[in-house]
């Protein structure tokens, strides 16, 4: 990289006024200004993002440790782990923490898989596989919020929603009567997983075809002419080039669910056993105003994404290296 | 990770559908006959699967839009009236017929933050990314891997700090606050997407510029935008439509003044009666700048979303 341009940077800037300087000082100097010069058309945006994004996440790690309610204004005061030992006792934050690794773990798996079923669909000609690519978009476009609100009314109401309309027809043709199931009420965390594996099956699915379109395809040719089934084909050849394609749509995808609220917050308020983790910080911050308690579950929630984020970077940093080889 | 192993690619690759398509559609003829036959059934079949598939996940979006077409008592019928006679009903309750309450503030705020954010993000992003892969800084994939680690920090875990700074400072219930904050949310994906579009860039062609003496601004003005402008327009749909999408922050941050157009579709299904029509009418109001951003940038989505990993 040493070979790009070196245009004269305007941020440059000048070297200190000349008093008795030595050469090497000199020319120290201007190795500085170099690197400050590369810098700075970065530090605008570094600056931002340390300042809106960091310094909070400090200060919520501070409170984390603080007894606060906002109720009681007056009754602040240091509480060392007291809010980390709540959030693992108290039985509805636990039960939250469950909620999130169940809801993230099924909608990620599921989705990944449909992603991957639907990609290999699209990879092959057919007529209208532009129009197809195209409406399967279309999911992962509606406003999340909308989408919810969607499903919740027009698709899962148990008197008019289209489910349970489409069973009564179905049912209709052969003159008998249908079931007419509580969708949300019956299975409240599988009706919230349904809307969100729905939304992000086609994020997998755009992440994955880009995959299977990158296969080094004279190699695969070449393959099908020495006999190897299709299966063959996609065992050996598909999935461990998908592999690191598979993992960055899983880790990317774990990233946005652990964090969804907007599902929850309109399918079931939180209700019936799918609050997750974001929901429940958005409670106890608005309903219980207990900030130190929200700080503390805010604190966990960053530890557990650490986790994962780990594993992102490492897969993100992979297929940066074989997209530069 | 050492510098060299993120060297800038030698050649961008072409768009990789459309060579996969040709290559394919001219490998097919060479095939054993017999074997054509088979496959060709099959491939049929497969085609109608996928045909199926395709609309299985499309049918909540037809029925969304079919519905807001309907009368508020034929899109709460069992079975449904599908061809029930359409009408703009659900619309005009939307944009306040009956009840007053008109969205125009909300989609006027939700646009003002999407957009204003969005250019900041570039102004922001655009310097950046020529510090990162142009004339990168000494430990240029280090800062790389920061902006996209704040990029997994949830962001419920700083919504307590940000309101009770907000609270102090008096900038609650603005659009300002809305736009810092859709900014840092945005400028990770924005320095990242970028980067992957400066990168492609031919060298030859800065040097050359640098050569004839052409100055930073004119260089980023004369070849950088031109160039990499589709990479930049995707970059910018795609902050717009997070920006555009975001509840959260908006739901608990924003109350009367600055409420976003999310925030106000969760607050007007609590009326009572029949609102499905109004309901649908809503939602594809509220997606419909949504879906056309998506739809337009559909070949860069997939970078946007994999933050230029994947091409």
């Amino acid at each position: 990289m040493t070979a790009t341009v070196e245009a004269p940077a305007p941020h440059e800037p000048r070297p200190e006024a000349p008093g008795f300087r030595t050469p090497r000082r000199d020319a120290a100097a201007l190795a500085r200004a170099g690197a400050w010069a590369r810098r700075a058309p970065l530090l605008p945006a570094l600056i931002f993002v340390v300042a809106v994004t960091q310094v909070p996440f400090v200060i919520t790690i501070v409170v984390s440790f603080v007894n606060w309610n906002s109720l009681y204004p007056n009754d602040v005061a240091f509480g060392g782990l007291d809010n980390y030992v709540n959030v693992f006792t108290d039985s509805a934050l636990r039960s939250s923490v469950v909620t999130t690794i169940l809801l993230t773990v099924t909608v990620v798996l599921v989705s990944l898989v449909l992603g991957l079923v639907v990609a290999l669909l699209l990879d092959r000609q057919f007529l209208g596989r532009g129009v197809v690519r195209t409406i399967m978009i279309a999911p992962f476009l509606v406003v999340p919020v909308a989408a919810a609100l969607v499903w919740k009314h027009a698709l899962y109401n148990p008197e008019y929603g289209l489910f349970n309309g489409a069973l009564t027809w179905v049912a209709g043709l052969f003159g008998a009567t249908a079931p007419q199931p509580d969708w949300i009420t019956g299975n409240p965390l599988v009706a919230v997983e349904a809307a969100l594996i729905w939304q992000w099956t086609p994020f997998m699915m755009l992440i994955l075809l880009a995959g299977l379109q990158s296969r080094p395809l004279d190699v695969v040719e070449a393959a099908r002419v020495d006999g190897a089934t299709s299966w063959q084909l996609f065992r050996f050849m598909t999935l461990p080039h998908m592999r690191r394609y598979l993992e960055l749509a899983a880790l990317l995808g774990s990233i946005y669910i652990v964090q969804n609220f907007d599902a929850v917050f309109t399918i079931t308020s939180g209700g019936l056993g799918t609050a997750n983790l974001p929901y429940t910080i958005y409670q106890q911050f608005f309903q219980a105003h207990d900030y130190g308690a929200a700080s503390a579950a805010g604190v966990v929630v960053v530890i557990g994404t650490i986790a994962i984020a780990t594993f992102a970077l490492r897969s993100v940093s992979t297929l940066l290296k074989e997209e530069n080889r | 990770m050492s510098a060299p192993t993120l060297e800038r690619p030698a050649a961008p690759p072409a768009v990789v559908g459309r060579r996969t398509r040709s290559t394919r559609a001219s490998s097919r003829p060479g095939e054993v006959a017999g074997r054509t036959l088979g496959s060709r059934a099959r491939g049929g079949l497969l085609g109608l699967v996928a045909w199926l598939v395709g609309l299985a996940f499309f049918a909540p979006v037809a029925w969304m839009v079919l519905t807001s077409f309907h009368s508020e008592t034929d899109a709460a019928t069992n079975p449904p009236s599908v061809f029930a006679p359409l009408t703009l009903d659900g619309y005009a309750n939307f944009f306040g017929a009956n009840s007053g309450a008109s969205p125009w503030p909300p989609l006027i705020n939700s646009a003002t933050a999407s957009i204003v954010s969005t250019l900041l993000v570039l102004a922001l992003a655009l310097p950046a990314a020529y510090a990162l892969s142009i004339r990168p800084v000494t430990k240029w994939s280090d800062v790389m891997f920061f902006f996209l680690s704040t990029k997994m920090l949830p962001m419920v875990a700083g919504l307590l700090p940000i309101y009770l700074i907000a609270s102090r400072i008096g900038a609650l219930d603005s659009i300002g606050l809305l736009i810092v904050l859709y900014t840092s949310m945005n400028l990770p994906i924005a320095v990242w997407m970028m980067r992957s579009f400066l990168a492609e860039i031919p060298v030859e062609i800065l040097e050359a510029a640098a050569l004839d003496g052409a100055s930073l601004p004119s260089i980023f003005r004369r070849v950088i935008v031109p160039i990499s402008g589709p990479g930049l327009a995707a970059t910018a749909l795609i902050c717009f439509i997070f920006s555009w999408n975001e509840l959260l922050f908006a739901s608990v941050l924003t109350s009367t003044q600055a409420f976003t157009a999310p925030v106000f579709l969760t607050s007007f299904v609590t009326s009572q009666g029949l609102f499905l029509a109004k309901v649908c009418a809503a939602a594809v109001a509220v997606s419909f700048p949504v879906l056309v951003a998506g739809f337009a940038a559909q070949d860069k989505l997939v970078q946007g979303l994999s933050l230029g990993a994947v091409k």
